[in-house]
């Protein structure tokens, strides 16, 4: 019983420093409230899109960033729609990361857009390795018996 | 867990003028009326009552309109936690679509910035086609005319993107109080 209950301390400790630290705010909790016995990988499931699409766009970006003539416009929508999903899954501080990304599009700066884009791509691993992880201690909570606690 | 109040929007149409309407529509009879009414007198009559869990079923159906996937499955499930049948497709282009094809829908949830065809331009062509369904544009906020522009577009309502369970209620609770006609 002891392990449970200090995995499950791990657990809330770890997805409070999270949010503490910006990488996740208030919309993650919104999907954690979306889960329930009848959708048990609700969570999991909508962040595994976020990452595909992601590292699709990201892809997009340093491709459309390399070309001789650069289409901004082009970028730009990328960009719009990475800030939109990263907002809707609670991914803070990439969608921060886009904001600044879409200014530099506006002035149409590609040495801006290339450093915007270092920067996206940083915040991007640092959150998807968090995430990552924390998925890792639900699954041992859950298979130590224990329940992941709901947030309020 | 807190007491979400539970309405069921009854669709009667007097004299179905609009050709894209499914005439298979299990709601279609005399007036139009809307009653609200309270979770627990109704959850017993039409609601599905899951492990004692609040979920319940409505009559209301919805469409999700957006190009991307994460928010897609969202929208979707949020709507599925409110017992909303709903839809979805890909971009406005898929939304008329639909529509020509005689589907209909209580509530679209337009999104703005999609390829093929944007909302802006879906929620026109859904209006001149006679469309009288909830339209509410989901966005992210960028300059306030483009959401003037979509708003006069023909949108019902407006709610910055992300949608959380809060905003979708208040949008049934609008669709509730403007009902009737």
């Amino acid at each position: 019983m002891d392990g449970v209950i200090q995995l499950q301390r791990q657990l809330v400790d770890y997805t409070a420093s999270l949010f503490h630290e910006g990488f996740l705010d208030e919309q993650f909790n919104q999907l954690q409230q979306l889960q329930d016995e009848n959708n048990p990988d609700f969570v999991v499931e909508v962040v595994s899109l976020f990452f595909e699409d992601s590292e699709r766009l990201l892809n997009e970006l340093a491709k459309a960033l390399e070309q001789q003539c650069v289409d901004f416009k082009r970028i730009d929508a990328h960009v719009h729609q990475l800030k939109g999903s990263s907002s809707s899954i609670g991914a803070q501080r990439v969608q921060k990361a886009c904001i600044a990304f879409r200014n530099y599009c506006d002035e149409q700066n590609t040495e801006g857009c290339l450093k915007c884009l270092q920067q996206v791509k940083h915040e991007y691993s640092l959150v998807k390795t968090k995430l990552e992880t924390l998925f890792k201690l639900q699954r041992r909570v859950l298979a130590a018996g224990g329940s992941i606690p709901k947030p309020i | 867990m807190e007491i979400i109040p539970f309405f069921s929007i009854i669709l009667f149409l007097s004299s179905p003028k609009n050709p894209f309407l499914d005439h298979t529509h299990t709601h279609h009879s005399g007036k139009l009326e809307i009653s609200f009414m309270e979770f627990g007198a109704t959850s017993r009559k039409k609601n599905k009552m899951v492990n004692g869990n609040q979920k319940f079923r409505t009559e209301i159906t919805a469409l999700v309109v957006d190009d991307d996937t994460t928010n897609r499955t969202i929208h979707r499930r949020l709507l599925q936690n409110l017992g909303i049948e709903n839809q979805e497709v890909r971009n406005g282009k898929e939304a008329i679509d639909i529509h020509s094809s005689g589907r209909n829908f209580d509530l679209i949830l337009m999104d703005m910035d999609m390829p093929i065809m944007n909302g802006i331009e879906a929620t026109k062509q859904l209006r001149a086609m006679g469309i009288r369904s909830t339209i509410v544009g989901v966005s992210t906020r960028s300059m306030e005319e483009k959401v003037q522009e979509f708003m006069e577009a023909g949108l019902d309502d407006y709610q910055e993107k992300p949608l959380t369970s809060a905003k979708l209620i208040s949008i049934l609770h609008k669709m509730n109080h403007n009902g009737s006609v």
